[in-house]
């Protein structure tokens, strides 16, 4: 871990222990998770009991505390794609990826994740991988959708 | 940027912003919000781009990269201006015929216009479109119109000319009773009147005083907070502003779940714009006032959008909710008075200020007044953002604006409120849209969220997932939410999974009584909501589910068959190549049969059958 990426993000929020929930976020994305080193520093360097820290990164569902895979797959349960089929959905990716919800697969290839919602209502059912929206999902279409991502990284 | 030092100044440069606009350039505004992003329309911008510089026309066309036009189902949209040409489902492939024949003859590209899907009459306007007919904006006017990373666009339609107009010629007394003369009530959920709020901070003692703009919009279903901040983002700090010279307060925040990225970008850039034109900060227009605002974001917890919870996250801990009293306006962030509203609710506040409470209250009903913007989801054909009139029927709303419900199914119920809501059912279809009707129905207003329902929804499910929602959202510190939800939550898993008693309809009422009465916060006491207005409305499907062991949306697992229809089965053998199972046998161009045993019920034969022959049973 590069902390000294750790110590400009505590700089930029002036080592304010009421930014801590900020001051996570921008460095969970450096690794896209936090570790217990990382948050131990951050801990011994604001002076603020690690006891304060786990309770917010545990409580907040925005953060990690186990690595990611290379991709990540959030699959949205708002209301409307859950009225669409996203259950389906999720089952299906389960099924291929043979990882549950929360989980990586064992090649760090994908994360799969759940939200709430992710306000794009009107493309229901939505998931997204990275930052690549696909909508009116279907339990049919997962498989190529994430195979796409597959051969991608092996090339 | 030139520093607005007083009221003529932000006039003049107004003037001169319109002045240099005066030239008779096509525009062709493109939605960049995130619905039509998603659509990737990023790529055609990049496309027109291209196109506009190989045709050397930079200085006949301009781009404008608008917020949300409300009519996400038909994204990428475009429209063309001055001739109001609205293109949907616009791909980078278009761009050529739309610079050629659009913007170089004024002809319009037939294939990309708006057909009604009965008449199938092309509609070339936007403002001819049966969608917009029966909408009135107000707040999300600008949306979709203007530029929102460009200040200057907020200012060519007269931003900040509301705050311009509080400063200088009202006191903040005469802000507050504007407000709470308009009738203008709380966008986020519970409706209470924005301006007594404001008077009841206003007096409250203390030197330091706080303002929030709650933009958190956890409600699954809803997204007309995420729109109104990517698109017209200057609208919501203009109305803060005005909120916190009412009240007296110098600090701002704005709070924004991190699953609204481009909203977090618009408003930063906002904020900074009205920073360095003087608009923010000191001195505001040279009356002495100062104020500043920071944004907050979210870390995905829904319990987060309840105002103590909220705040308790700004200060850096984990959001869990506090019993009330004392009122955030006596005693809110870090314990000194603080108003928290919701991002639409400020949104309001420069109209009022600009045309005046008695404008605003003679829009609406009795006890609603002004207009709404609902996200109008589910099962309807033309999903998307609506603002209409308070006291728009839910017909109305659902066939006039909605289109009616897709591939010519029928309506079962509307969801309003979000995890707090309730389902109405198709009896209620000509109520009036309004605080005080929802809630009679069960239901509540909420942010905002409409959610519509057909045939293939389950309303035991729809219960179930609600209470699913919650509980994983619940915060934990109050038993009745927390034990409650849980117990809930298992007696309606039992119900859709065929292990319904007699008895559980009874203890699900019971228990609902319970919480709402013990909860600490909205959340808990709201929960049951979803619950006890499906019991209400369906408790046919209940009982279909407890006694038939019977789901006939065909949703919940185990009470339900896939079968072929014999009749409408062509042997294309689609179902059977997909099937993960292989539980389905047939030679090809004859019917095909599925064995109920092997089937796991994903639904890959059900959706992609294109003769609808698989069933449910």
């Amino acid at each position: 871990m590069d902390f000294q990426e750790v110590d400009r993000t505590l700089e930029k929020y002036d080592h304010k222990h009421s930014a801590i929930i900020s001051i996570l976020q921008d460095v969970q994305g450096i690794e896209n998770y936090l570790s217990e080193e990382t948050l131990r520093y951050i801990s011994e360097r604001l002076e603020l009991s690690l006891t304060r820290i786990f309770d917010i990164a545990t409580f907040y569902k925005a953060f990690s505390l186990v690595p990611r895979g290379r991709h990540t797959i959030k699959a949205c349960c708002g209301t409307a794609c859950h009225l669409g089929g996203a259950v389906r959905n999720l089952d299906q990716i389960e099924r291929i990826l043979h990882v549950k919800e929360g989980e990586t697969t064992d090649d760090r290839m994908f994360s799969l994740e759940t939200v709430n919602c992710l306000g794009a209502c009107a493309l229901a059912p939505v998931i997204v991988v990275d930052d690549d929206y696909y909508d009116g999902v279907t339990p049919g279409k997962i498989e190529k959708i994430l195979s796409a991502y597959r051969t991608e990284s092996e090339r | 940027m030139k520093r607005i030092s007083s009221i003529v100044d932000l006039e003049n440069l107004r003037e001169s912003i319109l002045q240099k606009r005066g030239s008779k350039k096509t525009i062709i505004r493109l939605c960049l919000s995130t619905g039509c992003r998603a659509q990737k329309s990023v790529k055609v911008i990049e496309a027109l781009e291209d196109e506009i510089t190989k045709q050397g026309l930079q200085d006949k066309v301009a781009i404008k990269k608008t917020g949300c036009h409300g009519f996400c189902e038909m994204g990428p949209i475009m429209v063309i201006e001055p001739a109001n040409i609205f293109y949907r489902q616009v791909k980078p492939k278009d761009v050529g015929d739309i610079i050629s024949e659009t913007v170089l003859h004024g002809n319009v590209v037939k294939r990309l216009l708006w057909k009604d899907p009965q008449t199938k009459e092309l509609t070339n306007t936007e403002h001819d479109l049966p969608v917009y007919k029966k909408q009135k904006k107000n707040i999300s006017y600008n949306s979709g119109k203007i530029d929102p990373t460009d200040i200057d666009d907020y200012l060519a339609v007269g931003g900040y000319s509301a705050l311009g107009k509080a400063l200088t010629t009202m006191t903040p007394a005469q802000v507050v009773e504007t407000v709470v003369s308009s009738g203008l009530r709380g966008r986020g959920g519970g409706g209470f009147p924005t301006g007594i709020k404001w008077r009841i901070c206003s007096a409250a003692p203390g030197d330091i005083k706080y303002i929030i703009a709650n933009g958190d919009e956890g409600d699954p279903g809803a997204f007309m907070d995420r729109s109104l901040m990517e698109g017209d983002p200057h609208s919501i700090i203009e109305g803060m502003i005005i909120g916190a010279f009412a009240i007296g307060a110098s600090e701002g925040f704005i709070y924004v779940r991190k699953e609204y990225p481009i909203a977090i970008d618009h408003l930063a850039i906002a904020i900074r714009q009205a920073e360095k034109c003087g608009l923010l900060g000191n001195n505001i227009l040279s009356t002495g006032f100062d104020f500043t605002i920071k944004i907050d974001r979210g870390a995905g917890a829904f319990v987060c959008g309840e105002e103590t919870a909220l705040m308790i996250s700004i200060e850096g801990r984990s959001g869990t909710p506090r019993s009330r009293p004392p009122y955030p306006a006596f005693e809110g962030l870090w314990g000194k008075p603080t108003i928290l509203n919701n991002v639409e609710t400020f949104g309001n506040i420069p109209k009022i200020i600009s045309k005046g409470s008695d404008w605003y209250s003679s829009i609406g009903t009795k006890k609603s007044k002004g207009t709404k913007i609902f996200s109008l989801v589910g099962k309807v054909r033309n999903t998307g953002l609506v603002e209409v009139e308070m006291g728009t029927t839910l017909r109305e709303m659902i066939f006039d604006i909605g289109g009616g419900i897709r591939k010519g199914k029928r309506f079962k119920a509307v969801q309003t409120g979000g995890p707090s809501g309730g389902c109405i059912p198709i009896s209620k279809i000509d109520m009036p849209v309004d605080y005080d009707s929802l809630r009679e129905a069960g239901a509540i207003m909420g942010s905002g969220g409409m959610i519509v329902m057909d045939e293939t929804s389950c309303m035991v499910d729809v219960a179930r997932y609600f209470i699913h929602f919650l509980l994983f959202e619940s915060c934990g510190k109050c038993v009745p939410c927390r034990e409650g939800l849980k117990q809930m939550h298992e007696i309606l898993t039992n119900i859709c999974e065929g292990r319904g008693e007699k008895r559980d309809i009874k203890i699900l009422t019971e228990l609902a009584h319970f919480m709402t009465t013990a909860s600490l916060c909205g959340l808990g006491a709201t929960a049951p909501n979803p619950v006890l207005s499906t019991i209400r409305y369906f408790r046919n499907e209940y009982e279909a589910h407890i006694y038939d062991k019977k789901c006939s949306a065909g949703v919940c697992k185990n009470l339900f068959e896939y079968v072929i229809d014999e009749e409408l089965c062509n042997g294309c053998t689609l179902c059977k190549v997909k099937c993960p199972e292989q539980a389905i046998s047939g030679k090809r161009k004859e019917p095909h049969r599925i064995d109920v045993q092997k089937c796991i019920k994903c639904g890959i034969c059900f959706s992609l059958c294109k003769r609808e022959a698989v069933r449910v049973k």
